[in-house]
């Protein structure tokens, strides 16, 4: 052991970053029991929107989450609620700080919402105009007053302010997007501010609850969603030939991060360590990854690379496994050019076959399922897949999930706008 | 705190806003008798005034007529600042460098099409079910990449498809508070040794019908006459949304060093706070970063560009700061909101830019204000303390400092 791997700290010397607690809801049910219970029973959670009418849609299927309220139904508001789920659980677990006063920033991932349709009615509404309303109607209501929760419900800094008023994290918390790649991101922050020395603890948290029509209409005209539609709970069908697109779905996860030697000085219990984060940024297309793949491997290899490994010591990959014919086709290039001859043997899964693509929840939901797949010594399965597609040849633990020692995970996040984010996880320090 | 901090320069700010495009515009606009007026249109969104973007040729950085037509304004706003950065700190086109440069973009959300989007409204004014037309409608008026020009990342993206930064790539939201954070993730960055040379800026299209709207339910918009943001405070207070561009590179000193770039300034400190606002609180908390920030004010002659955005009482709370401030460092003040207008997430990257300019000039422009917080400044200029705190929330500050005085 070098002077530098004391332990506490890698092997460049910088604070290793310990993981000791984990919060998640997804539309498979609230919290790390129920959703590991569905996730490794090979369960779906997609199933026919009610939110809203889905008539004359394309796509009439999605990922919802429908047992939790929200007043008014709207993205903040059920963004805001997952996630004070997902962190109130994290924060149990990890009793990192006190309640409601939590020892670090807060790195939140939410999607970039704006005014929805019921609230324009409403303000349109308020207003006697003559002929048809426009948005100097809106704004001629708006100068009524009266407004201001509206407005803090639809600014960008709106839920993580009440989240950080909630759990009492220090400093200015961190609003972010990275499409859907956004999980991971909020997670890498939080893993950066720690190595920097700049605090001992940080609360990483990813939320989406937009799936409404507006939403899922726009990613229809992109033709990035399956219109599968029935059975819905079979539309997801990562690496399979017949596969045609995505399934929208919301949740949240979060994860209490903390250098290992401020967790193990209260004795707390470490979940996993977050080892590595690799981006690499496409520069090819808004919505497709370059043809020869450079910034998927080179996104997944950076992660390797930060964590001071080599891919030989990966044991599994959690999937971006989106389902699109583009992005599996990609990855699958990525697993080839990173593993080498030993691409076809590690396995790799794909949650959306289960949860759907969570959107900008997805890259913290899957470092949460990927911390317990080590933990419990479970490989999910990728379900739905009944094709394989030739052309990929991996293996994807097909349907049934599958017992398996699994030291080192790498968690890989794509997103539109080309923004690749990988994180390596480990169950234990090295 | 981090133990070794690596000194971090200013070698690249890419600026254009209501006055002018590129800082030596920028110059020539603000140094002038009587100070800057930046061109106000008060027609179009009536009773509110709004800077709009000084005329430019996007030809000039986003090349493709291709590129253009996939980004809404904001978005051609913050591709095209990105672009003026690159070129200042000489690494346009510099395919290596881009390919390890960092990049850090605070965003807010894209335009919507006010079209579709009022006869969507007619349709559905009257009527208390009206899911089934609003698919139909969304489905068949809605255009396909519009959803793509309005993503917050999709900025960064258009960034990294056309200027080919390619490093990383992350977005931040949150009105003012993701452009301090952006700018202070990107320092932190850099000093640390995580990066070694990172893009960071925004961009603001204040020519939108749809955040007229948003601003006006919070009550935030300036509705009388254009006035400087000073004068603003004892008639009700309000911003003029002011459409800019503004990107910065950061680079360590060593990094510069190699390829041979002297820099523009140097960034000596940057942080963020968000506080609820209460009395006094605003004001605690920049007192607090002042505090951390004081072992890097070097004694050299002090300037103070604010960020204040007229809002009250924020606006007000924030003169009595910068006032005191003043006084005990023999300091100068100036709003740059009365300059440029209010930017939101492009404010706090476009203070900096102007920080960077008047470090760069060793001077300080003249005043614009009738309510005696600006006062012409001595010279010559060694240090700027740039400070911004949000419309709503979210409190920033940074140190820049001019290369040859400390």
């Amino acid at each position: 052991m070098s002077a530098a791997r004391n332990g506490y700290r890698d092997s460049t010397n910088r604070p290793v970053v310990a993981v000791t607690g984990m919060g998640i809801v997804t539309s498979l049910g609230q919290g790390r029991a129920d959703n590991w219970s569905a996730l490794t029973s090979g369960r779906s959670g997609i199933h026919a929107i009610e939110r809203f009418p889905t008539e004359g849609l394309r796509t009439t299927i999605g990922g919802t989450v429908d047992f939790v309220t929200a007043e008014p139904l709207c993205a903040p508001v059920l963004s805001e609620r997952l996630a004070d789920l997902a962190i109130g659980e994290a924060v149990e677990q990890s009793q990192a700080g006190r309640v409601g006063d939590f020892p670090g920033p807060l790195f939140l991932a939410v999607p970039p919402v704006e005014m929805e349709w019921p609230q324009r009615q409403t303000l349109a509404r308020a207003v006697n105009g003559d002929g048809p309303p426009d948005y100097s109607t809106l704004v001629e209501a708006a100068r009524g007053g009266g407004y201001e929760s509206l407005y803090r419900l639809f600014a960008f800094a709106g839920v993580a302010d009440i989240l950080a008023d909630r759990y009492g994290t220090k400093g200015a918390p961190v609003s972010l997007s990275t499409a859907c790649a956004s999980g991971a991101t909020a997670i890498q922050l939080g893993v950066e501010a720690i190595r920097r020395g700049e605090c001992d603890a940080a609360l990483c948290a990813a939320s989406d609850g937009s799936v409404h029509a507006e939403a899922l209409i726009r990613f229809s005209l992109l033709s990035a969603l399956s219109t599968r539609n029935d059975p819905p709970e079979k539309a997801a069908k990562p690496f399979s030939k017949d596969r045609d697109g995505f399934v929208m779905a919301e949740g949240a996860a979060a994860l209490v991060l903390e250098s290992l030697d401020h967790a193990m000085a209260r004795g707390a219990t470490i979940l996993g360590v977050i080892e590595g984060c690799g981006e690499k940024a496409d520069s090819f297309h808004r919505t497709r990854s370059s043809p020869d793949g450079h910034a998927i491997y080179g996104a997944m290899q950076a992660a390797i690379d930060d964590a001071g490994v080599s891919a030989d010591e990966v044991d599994y990959v959690n999937a971006h496994g989106t389902g699109t014919p583009e992005n599996d086709k990609m990855e699958h290039l990525g697993m080839e050019t990173v593993f080498g001859e030993r691409h076809a043997q590690v396995p790799i899964s794909s949650n959306k076959s289960m949860i759907g693509h969570t959107l900008t929840a997805a890259g913290a939901i899957e470092a949460v399922f990927s911390l317990m797949t080590m933990a419990e010594g479970r490989l999910p399965p990728t379900i739905n897949y009944d094709t394989p597609d030739p052309a990929i040849p991996l293996d994807v633990v097909p349907n049934t999930a599958r017992d398996a020692a699994v030291r080192r995970t790498l968690s890989n996040s794509f997103g539109f706008g080309g923004q690749n984010v990988c994180l390596v996880l480990a169950a234990e320090p090295a | 705190m981090s133990e070794e901090r690596r000194p971090v320069l200013i070698t690249g700010v890419g600026l254009v806003s209501a006055l002018a495009e590129g800082l030596e515009a920028h110059w020539a606009a603000l140094d002038v008798a009587g100070g800057a007026a930046p061109p106000v249109d008060r027609e179009s969104y009536s009773p509110y005034p709004i800077h709009p973007l000084v005329e430019v040729d996007f030809d000039q950085q986003i090349p493709k007529r291709g590129d253009q037509r996939q980004m809404e304004p904001w978005q051609r706003i913050g591709t095209y600042a990105a672009g003026m950065a690159l070129d200042s700190a000489g690494i346009k086109g510099q395919t290596e460098i881009l390919s390890s440069t960092d990049m850090i973009v605070a965003a807010g959300g894209g335009e919507r099409d006010i079209a579709v989007d009022s006869a969507v409204l007619g349709e559905i004014v009257n009527r208390d079910e009206f899911g089934t037309i609003l698919n139909e409608r969304l489905s068949n008026d809605l255009r396909p990449t519009l959803f793509l020009a309005q993503l917050p990342n999709l900025l960064a993206g258009n960034i990294s498809i056309v200027h080919k930064v390619t490093g990383s790539s992350r977005t931040f939201m949150g009105e003012e508070m993701a452009g301090v954070d952006a700018v202070r993730a990107a320092y932190a960055r850099v000093a640390s040794g995580q990066s070694e040379i990172c893009l960071v800026g925004g961009s603001f299209n204040a020519a939108r019908h749809d955040l007229i709207l948003l601003f006006e339910l919070g009550g935030y918009l300036w509705e009388s006459d254009w006035c400087p943001v000073w004068e603003r405070t004892d008639r009700g207070g309000g911003l003029v949304p002011g459409s800019m561009g503004a990107f910065l590179v950061l680079e360590s000193a060593d990094h510069a060093a190699r390829r041979g770039k002297p820099g523009l300034a140097r960034l000596d400190g940057v942080a963020s706070e968000r506080t609820t606002r209460g009395p006094g609180a605003a004001g605690n908390a920049a007192a607090g970063q002042l505090n951390a920030l004081r072992t890097a004010l070097t004694g050299a002659p002090l300037a103070v560009l604010s960020g204040a955005s007229g809002v009250e009482p924020a606006t007000s709370e924030e003169r009595t700061f910068v006032t005191q401030l003043a006084k005990d460092h023999d300091a100068s003040v100036r709003a740059a909101g009365t300059a440029i207008g209010h930017g939101f997430e492009a404010q706090f990257p476009a203070i900096v830019g102007l920080a960077t300019l008047v470090a760069s000039q060793r001077s300080l422009y003249p005043p614009r204000d009738g309510s005696g917080v600006e006062l012409p400044a001595a010279s010559p200029i060694g240090q700027i303390l740039a400070t911004c705190w949000g419309h709503w929330r979210g409190e920033g500050m940074a140190l820049v400092t001019a290369l040859d005085a400390g």
